[in-house]
């Protein structure tokens, strides 16, 4: 998956300030016939779960937010490539949680944050029989 | 004009890539079954294995949820759109990336897992992609420890800081006597490998304390408290708390034990069952109180049962249940607990966000219980010889006396001391002791609020006295 720094800088500055709740967004793109993702915008979402005391261990991105996501994308002729959301004080690894809420075909970045900074991010993404995630490679990289 | 099916593009791959569905008229849930039908691979991505839709598989008719409506049983004319609409979920808890395989050797060893249908290779599989943090590798560490190494959890954390002591052969089976003297961690590591070869063991011999517990929680599934002292045990809680984490709680003392699964996320943590912790002093610890050597045998066995079930998500565990065992009377009691909505850190408004200092909170450390003057183990032989009137009183229990004794001490137990103050001389400087220098400091309380004022405390007990002036006095 491939991300322009200041993109991803972006969402470092979303996912820091965040801190100690998750902070998640939907990365908006290109996906090619090969599976080669190019990631041209972040949208911060707000953490639906933030409100009801779950946020620190969980994040939800709801219906509408996406719909509104999808408009959003289909003006600049780009789609939904995936999410990302942060770990607040855990490695930046799925978790059983989202392995089970996970969508195939989507990229999940996640990126690690300690102490309100990020400390890693890594890229994920469902296997087609839902056993797990395999670790795709993040490409920081002008596009 | 038939209904037509928006597909999301995560969905695409797996009709074709088409955006689209068109297909005939009828009830949402029998046009998604029949889509699932069509389509094989879409099915696990749309339904649970009990088949029921998934969670964060919203489903619009023209532009209503229909959850508003008839939920699956709302009808779709011909003309109508269906559109399958993403929600996202997701969260940092326990880690699991795909499972690893199990060799040949692996398969055989855990033959006696693998036929029982809660494991079964799935579940082995699942054990040995767990990973497991065992705070405290004594009592309640050994048995868990030895279980789960045995059982193939796949990686075992092990915090420690202490070296074997001949003390703790009595009930901590991971050690021998070979090893006295060595760190706990090395005979552990070697132990266990010995076991299993397969586990891999991850040692941290150091304290863990508020600047090091999340570092080294977090890469773990599940962290089980093998603690003996209270602050040690509060900072387990709450950096479980802070990270999600399951804390499978064990504790002993003499004759009973106590477990449970303090796991936030679905019950209460320790702080709801409690608060705070006991005034420094009230509870004895098992190096004052003893302990039956098989008590933590039972009660680490329940620990290493219950991070199984956790890892395998079979059965029910002792989440929101706390379990008693009384092992003079044999009986096990079992009490329900609730979450504290109140909870300080994991209630619905916590004042504890972030690890605090434990010692202070558990009033050990910068403000001392009781404060006197103290006299070191060499200064009191010299004073012994020096000054005949120097009177000695041992505030231990009988059944310690009889085990080991300062010559020409007078044995009072603490608990009888106030009773018999009378027998004491006012004007006579007085020294007391008792195994390490705690109950003594509360005696010493005790003889100065009676007047007496020529009082001091044997620092570090008659264990100091036997390391280091008299060797022939027995440790214990």
């Amino acid at each position: 998956m491939r991300i322009a720094p200041d993109v991803l800088a972006e969402i470092r500055r979303h996912l820091a300030a965040a801190y100690p709740t998750e902070g998640c967004g939907l990365l908006l793109g290109t996906r090619g016939p090969n599976g080669d993702v190019v990631v041209r915008r972040q949208l911060p979402v707000l953490n639906r779960r933030a409100a009801d005391g779950g946020g620190r261990t969980r994040y939800l991105i709801g219906p509408e937010d996406f719909l509104t996501a999808e408009r959003d994308a289909r003006q600049a002729s780009l789609v939904v490539v995936g999410t990302y959301h942060s770990h607040p004080d855990v490695p930046a690894r799925p978790s059983a949680y989202d392995t089970e809420h996970a969508w195939p075909w989507y990229c999940y970045l996640i990126a690690s944050v300690a102490g309100g900074e990020v400390q890693e991010e890594r890229v994920w993404e469902l296997r087609d029989d839902r056993s797990g995630f395999v670790e795709r490679e993040l490409e920081v990289k002008e596009s | 004009m038939p209904v037509t099916v928006h597909i999301p593009t995560p969905l695409r791959p797996y009709v074709g890539g088409r955006d689209t569905v068109a297909t005939s008229a009828g009830t949402v849930g029998e046009i998604l079954e029949r889509l699932a039908g069509e389509h094989a691979q879409l099915r696990a991505h749309l339904y649970r294995d009990d088949g029921r839709l998934r969670s964060f598989v919203n489903v619009y008719l023209n532009d209503r949820d229909i959850r508003d409506l008839a939920r699956e049983g709302t009808r779709a004319a011909d003309g109508d759109e269906v559109s399958i609409v993403p929600s996202i979920a997701g969260g940092a808890v326990a880690v699991v990336t795909a499972l690893p395989e199990l060799t040949h050797a692996e398969i055989l060893r855990y033959s006696r897992h693998l036929i029982l249908p809660e494991v079964g290779p799935g579940g082995q599989r699942r054990i040995k992609a767990a990973r497991v943090l065992l705070v405290g590798a004594g009592g309640l560490g050994s048995p868990a420890a030895l279980y789960l190494a045995a059982a193939g959890v796949g990686t075992i954390g092990l915090v420690d800081f202490d070296t074997v002591d001949a003390t703790n052969l009595q009930r901590q089976i991971l050690h021998g006597t070979g090893v006295v003297g060595r760190p706990k961690l090395e005979s552990a590591e070697a132990r266990l490998q010995d076991l299993n070869p397969h586990v891999h063991i991850e040692p941290f011999p150091v304290r863990l304390t508020s600047e090091n517990a999340l570092e080294i929680l977090r890469d773990f599934d599940i962290v089980v408290d093998g603690t003996d002292n209270f602050p040690t045990r509060y900072l387990v809680n709450d950096a479980c708390v802070l990270l999600g984490k399951p804390n499978v709680y064990g504790s002993i003392f003499r004759f009973e034990g106590q477990a449970s699964v303090f796991h936030a996320e679905a019950g209460p943590c320790y702080r709801c069952l409690y608060s705070e912790p006991p005034p420094p002093g009230l509870v004895p610890s098992c190096a004052e109180g003893g302990v039956l050597g098989v008590l933590p045998g039972i009660i680490g066995s329940i620990q290493a049962l219950e991070a199984l079930k956790l890892i395998l998500g079979a059965g029910d565990t002792l989440v929101g249940r706390l379990v008693l065992f009384d092992a003079l009377k044999f009986r096990f009691r079992e009490l329900t607990l609730h979450k504290d909505p109140d909870c300080p850190v994991c209630g619905s408004n916590p004042s504890v966000r972030e690890l605090i200092d434990y010692e202070a909170f558990c009033g050990i450390g910068a403000a001392p219980a009781y404060e006197g003057p103290e006299i070191t183990a060499t200064d009191l032989a010299r004073d012994l010889r020096e000054n005949p009137d120097l009177e000695l009183v041992d505030v231990r229990e009988m059944r310690e006396w009889e085990i080991c004794r300062i010559p020409g001490a007078r044995l009072i137990p603490l608990g009888q001391l106030p009773e018999r103050l009378t027998e004491l001389d006012g004007h006579k400087e007085i020294v007391t002791h008792c195994h390490k220098g705690t109950r003594s400091m509360r005696a010493l309380e005790i003889l100065r609020a009676a007047g007496f004022s020529k009082v001091r405390s044997l620092r570090g007990g008659i264990e100091a006295w036997a390391t280091e002036v008299d060797p022939s006095v027995p440790r214990y």
